[in-house]
């Protein structure tokens, strides 16, 4: 197909075709259209190339692009509906604009504000002879437009996309910098039009950075300062307030967004300076049944940045196409209900926990009102604190009322930036008991961990000290931020704190809203963020309260139990499960602080049965044991159960636990943030196992806990867990687990949410954990590694743990990682050892250290490394970094230099 | 039934011969000098031909009568006369398969190199790529690849041709690779390249002979003729660590000294220009070949050769290096 060049001078031009040999952009499929009136379409139409395939198109999708791009944006998508649809899957026809005075559309010399551009789409449309049902997807003011089209056509209307846009700018709100720069005086005609400057800057917001030739194409209809007038107009069209001329269309067009009860989809891009967070939860707002991914890392360009056009057609044919959960009524016309059953969403099905069972989380805390026993005990630099369950109640009940007054709400959040203790347990039981999302991640992400996360849930509320609302501050965090203290007017106000604690504490008492229903949801735990970026997982109240239950019943905890924890979710739960509970002092965000005398201080004042420890905080325990006064170690000897959540700890470390409690029967609890209890081994039960010589590789973690189930899904010759859940022993895969205390799923990441419920069994909820492992004839579970950390061999897959335990055997030998190099199904084994005496540097091994590396595992290795130090997460330094690692043996093992990993 | 192997006075022509041999096979050989196999007991017989691949007629006389040919016969070095290389590899090779197929021959294996896919770069897991003599690197591997070329462009039915390429093959008395490496090293001659880590794929003379033997056995099976497979003992090492256990072995110090790769690399491209028109017959000590053979990764997916062969090493590399110590320590 041929094409002239846009003229270069001339203000008014029709419309044309782009050039050949623009990246990945098949000119087959460009089409012109005038419409009465003059305008000049050029558009892309995929409906002649599904007709030559002979297939008939379900849908067509409406894709607008935003400023200053043009159809070129979707031609990824166009790309893919026509594989899928030569595939033989369901055939979406796509038709993709450029709005007028953009890309190769013609250009009328006027300037289009956005009633205009709605009313253009639709006398395109309508000349074009468009026929339902069509599916809407846009991007940055695309999405505007695209949804003032979609509210307006509810007869053709069968769903939403959006990538990165808005449909409301708070009044209160400034908007984002880079437009007002945009925007200013001068810069409108400068930096939008006379240069390419605004498009220089929107294509620089990719992320890797596009390849030369994709920019090449994004400037292609874009050479002149003629061709680029319609980019300043639509600088120019951002209503920045009331008294702009589009601003009365996009608030009636954000309250009928708000109306719209299609299937609808949110990709998002957080890296972007326009379009942040804020805009996403606003939408999330107004389309609360959205299936909604966040691609960490990805900006502005999501569409160039992630998946995007596989997403759009998983979802398609999962919610909007024949046989998707709308069903294939749902593409004979409008008013279809997307399924809000998934995790964005996540107030809703199947809670394990019937309601009949169903106790609120605060119960104890009612139940006690009058009770001045001990609730919590807080152990500080200063003393010890003892707040009754009298106390306790009043508290929550006053801080409650207190949120309510000031305006949180049943689903607002509000993120904890707050140390363990009992103002943390306080405010944590007064926002369940409102009905308000705890956002709860772990200090330990570090400020730049524990920023992405908080911009990821968004929250309404932040109640935090004073460090974490500087952070917060400083950074931008989104929320109304509460100070824990009250703080001095001239220092609140440089925190923009709106409140403290205590003046909600001093407000008038007033009778409470109605309490919120078992499926509500009730907190947002971060992941630790030791195996990719902290992902927020979203729990019920049925779901946090089965949490509850699991480990009340599991450990036999009573009104008469007191607890030690210094694990942070179980800190927590002390209140609900009706014991005694008390925090050691502790720096939360380095567990290895805790010491064996802070334990006892703790286990003293709660007079605690129960001590909850963390893998790394055991270590330090064990190693601080020689400073405990005798009349401690007396103290110690009360502790009848221990145990050890988190990542699995050795037998070694349990039985130099048991040494420092010897009382106490040792527990290693297998979970995760997204089911805290899966399984549990016994100190006695590990050394049972070991004497059995089973044979069996991995860790033990033990039989699962009352109410979970397990399978395991086989590995495929590429490492992929594909096998059908199964019970099979001795089968290695990836572990299954369902639970009524299992998460409701993640928050913002729709595609996450897919992968870990991705072929499981039909009955209960399930959770694929990413963990691979075996069942042994006794129902016994043994973790082998992570999923990612698997070697495909020419022999099938293969776990590291097993081979690195045996190598772990060789006395000259610290610390062993296995990890594959080369092709996925052809991997090769290699071990990296730390050796003792340490090596200097890396080097291959010895060949005597070699030798019995080798002979240590029946794996065969292709090459034995010693190094000083295995790389490790920084989020645990203990977990190895066997990616990293595996990369760095490639390298090496193809002749690379030969440096410290 | 009667197998001709050419090249029979090499170290893996001599094994080949001997392994068909063992199978109860009568072998004739070809070559310029006596086998050495000639009369020995045990399995089938072996009667030498003398003649070269480039003549004609000892090349008729060699086929006459016989049921499958394995062909080794070729000029292997690092430099020489290039009109040499082409007459024994490339013409050799098609005389012989000319012949074969006119005397009613129904088998044919031609002995290749990996060398003969692959232009220097790194090979992870790598299968067996069709020859490419523009690609191959150095007059041996050019003219190995056009040969592989003709010899399965024979490849029709009743004339079952498959190629095997083994790489790097060594054991006790081999005088290519073990002799050099050993007698380098003795004179302190034998540097690492870089780091010595580049992972390299390499075969105990025994498994390659049974691999060719097995290549003879499956020739005409559907997964077999026609196509080129990569034979390694599926052990990759760590350079340092293959050369090391080598010499070892010999009783020798490994090398302790090493040259940038890079360096090596520009060495051996300067030393094989100037070897080129130096008059004599000696082989140069480093070419811009064998430095990127010893310092870039070689390894290869063994899947498909294993399952098409029927086959799989019976030697180890530990079980090897034993065995070349044995021979060593018996001198």
């Amino acid at each position: 197909m041929t094409a002239s060049p846009p003229p270069a001078r001339s203000a008014v031009s029709p419309a044309a075709l782009p050039p050949a040999g623009l990246d990945g952009f098949d000119t087959a499929h460009s089409r012109l259209l005038t419409v009465p009136g003059g305008d000049s379409w050029h558009y892309v139409d995929t409906a002649d190339a599904l007709a030559a395939l002979g297939a008939e198109p379900v849908g067509t999708v409406l894709a607008v692009h935003g400023n200053p791009t043009w159809s070129y944006l979707w031609r990824h998508v166009v790309a893919r509906t026509l594989e899928d649809a030569r595939a033989g899957g369901p055939a979406w026809r796509v038709v993709a604009v450029d709005q007028l005075e953009m890309g190769y559309s013609s250009r009328s010399g006027r300037s289009r504000i956005l009633p205009q551009r709605i009313d253009d789409l639709s006398a395109f449309t309508e000349a074009l002879g468009l026929t339902g049902p069509v599916v809407t997807l846009g991007h940055d003011w695309g999405g505007v437009v695209s949804l003032g089209w979609a509210t307006t056509h509810p007869e053709l209307l069968a769903g939403v996309m959006l990538l990165n846009t808005a449909v409301h700018q708070p009044a209160d709100v400034p908007i984002p910098a880079p437009l007002r720069l945009a925007r200013a005086r001068g810069m409108l005609g400068a930096g939008s039009v006379q240069t390419t400057g605004f498009l220089d800057v929107t294509l620089s917001l990719a992320a890797p950075p596009l390849p030369p030739e994709v920019r090449a194409g994004y400037r292609a209809p874009y050479p002149t300062a003629s061709r680029r007038r319609g980019i300043g107009a639509f600088v120019a069209d951002i209503p920045v307030d009331a008294s702009h001329p589009s601003h009365a269309r996009l608030t009636r067009l954000a309250a009928d967004v708000a109306a719209l009860e299609v299937p609808a989809l949110m990709l998002w891009g957080p890296r972007d300076p326009v379009f942040g967070d804020r805009y996403l939860d606003d939408l999330v707002g107004r389309l609360p049944h959205a299936q909604v991914h966040r691609f960490e890392g990805a900006g502005h360009l999501v569409a160039e940045d992630a998946p995007v056009a596989e997403s759009v057609l998983t979802w398609l044919d999962e919610y909007v196409g024949p046989g998707g959960r709308a069903g294939a009524g749902g593409l004979a016309g409008a008013g279809i209900v997307g399924d809000a059953g998934t995790a964005t969403a996540p107030s809703c099905d199947g809670d394990g926990a019937g309601r009949a069972s169903f106790t609120p989380l605060w119960a104890h805390l009612e139940e006690r009102r009058d009770d001045d026993t001990d609730a919590v005990v807080e152990l500080r630099g200063d003393g010890v604190r003892h707040v009754s369950w009298r106390t306790l109640n009043d508290r929550v009940t006053r801080l409650a009322a207190g949120l309510h007054r000031l305006g949180v709400r049943k689903g607002d959040r509000v993120s904890l930036l707050t140390t363990p203790g009992a103002t943390l347990t306080a405010v944590v039981y007064a926002c369940l008991r409102l009905g308000a999302v705890v956002v709860v991640a772990d200090a330990g992400l570090g400020v730049q961990g524990l920023g992405r996360a908080l911009r990821g849930a968004y929250p309404d509320f932040v109640i935090g000290e004073t460090r974490g609302l500087a952070a917060a501050r400083a950074l931008g965090w989104p929320g109304i931020r509460i100070s824990t203290a009250r703080l001095p007017r001239a220092s609140a106000r440089a925190l923009g704190v709106t409140v403290s604690l205590r003046e909600l504490y001093d407000g008038p008492s007033l009778d409470l809203p109605a309490a919120p229903e078992p499926g509500d949801p009730a907190a947002i735990l971060f992941t630790s963020g030791s195996t990719g970026p902290a992902k927020g997982v979203v729990y019920t109240h049925a779901q946090l309260s089965a949490v509850r239950d699991a480990l009340g019943e599991h450990f036999a905890v009573t009104p008469d139990s007191g607890l030690v924890t210094g694990f942070a979710p179980f800190a927590l739960l002390g209140p609900a499960l009706g014991a005694r509970s008390s925090t050691p002092e502790m720096d939360v965000s380095a567990p290895r602080t805790l010491t064996a005398r802070a334990v006892a201080a703790a286990v003293s004042a709660a007079a605690a049965d129960i001590v909850f420890l963390s893998p790394a905080a055991i270590l330090n325990v064990v190693a601080t044991a020689g400073e405990l006064e005798p009349a401690e170690r007396v103290v110690l000897g009360g502790v009848r159960t221990v145990l050890s959540t988190g990542a699995p700890v050795s037998e070694r470390m349990l039985s130099e636990l048991v040494a420092v409690l010897p009382n106490a029967q040792a527990h290693a609890l297998y979970g995760m943030t997204e089911c805290l209890l899966v399984s549990d081994i016994t100190l006695d039960d590990v050394r049972a196992v070991r004497a059995s010589g089973s044979g069996d590789e991995g860790v033990c973690v033990g039989h699962p806990i009352a109410g979970v189930e397990v399978r395991i899904s086989a590995l495929d010759e590429l490492g992929r867990a594909t096998g059908s859940p199964s019970r099979a022993v001795g089968m290695l895969g990836e572990v299954l687990i369902s639970a009524p205390h299992l998460k409701s799923g993640y928050d913002r990441l729709w595609l996450t949410d897919r992968e870990a419920v991705r072929d499981t069994p039909e009955n209960g909820r399930w959770h694929r954990t990413g963990d691979v492992g075996h069942l042994d004839a006794d129902g016994r579970l043994w973790i082998e590694g992570r999923l990612p950390h698997v070697i495909a061999t020419s022999d099938g897959p293969v776990a590291p743990v097993g081979a690195e335990q045996a190598i772990e055997t060789v006395e000259a030998v610290r610390r062993a990682a296995v990890v594959g190099v080369g092709p996925q199904g052809l991997r090769q084994f290699v071990a990296v050892v730390e050796a003792s005496p340490r090596a200097r540097r890396a080097a291959l091994a010895a060949p005597e250290l070699a030798r019995r590396v080798r002979e240590s595992t029946g794996h065969p290795l292709v090459a034995v490394f010693s190094v000083a130090q295995l790389p490790t997460d920084i989020r645990h330094n203990s977990k190895i970094d066997r990616a990293g690692l595996s990369l760095w043996a490639e390298g090496v093992l193809e002749g690379r230099r030969l440096s410290a990993p | 039934m009667t197998v001709l192997v050419t090249g029979a006075s090499g170290l893996l022509g001599r094994a080949v011969a001997a392994e068909i041999a063992d199978r109860g096979v009568r072998v004739r050989t070809l070559q310029r000098r006596p086998s050495g196999l000639a009369g020995r007991g045990g399995g089938g017989s072996v009667a030498d031909v003398a003649g070269s691949v480039t003549d004609a007629a000892a090349v008729a006389r060699a086929v006459e009568g016989v049921d499958a040919v394995v062909h080794l016969a070729a000029k292997v070095s690092l430099a020489g006369d290039p009109d040499e290389f082409t007459a024994v590899n490339v013409e050799g090779t098609r005389l012989l398969l000319d012949a074969a197929e006119r005397a009613g021959v129904a088998r044919f294996v031609q002995i290749s190199s990996p060398s003969v896919a692959h232009a220097g770069s790194s090979l992870v897991g790598a299968g067996a790529e069709p020859a490419d003599p523009a690609r191959a690197r150095g007059l041996y591997a050019r003219t190995k690849a056009e040969g592989e070329l003709i010899a399965l462009a024979h490849d029709r039915p009743g004339f079952a041709v498959v190629a095997v390429r083994p790489h790097l093959v060594w054991g006790p008395g081999d005088t290519q690779l073990v002799e050099r490496i050993v007698d380098r090293a003795r004179h302190g001659r034998l540097p690492l390249l870089g780091d010595g880590t580049a992972l390299i794929d390499s075969t105990y003379i025994d498994n390659a002979a049974t691999a060719i033997a097995s290549a003879l056995e499956r020739a005409a099976h559907p997964d077999a003729h026609g196509r080129p497979f990569v034979v390694t003992n599926g052990e990759p090492r760590p350079v340092a660590e293959l050369l090391a256990g080598i010499c070892l072995a010999a009783g020798v110090r490994p090398p302790r000294w090493s040259v940038p790769a890079g360096l090596a690399r520009a060495a051996g491209g300067a030393v094989e220009r100037w070897w080129a028109v130096r008059p004599g017959t000696d082989e140069p000590p480093m070419t811009r070949f064998l430095a990127e053979q010893l310092s870039t990764a070689h390894w290869f997916d063994q899947r498909a050769t294993r399952h098409a062969l029927a086959w799989a090493p019976s030697v180890s590399l530990d079980e090897g290096l034993r065995r070349l110590a044995a021979h060593y320590a018996a001198r």
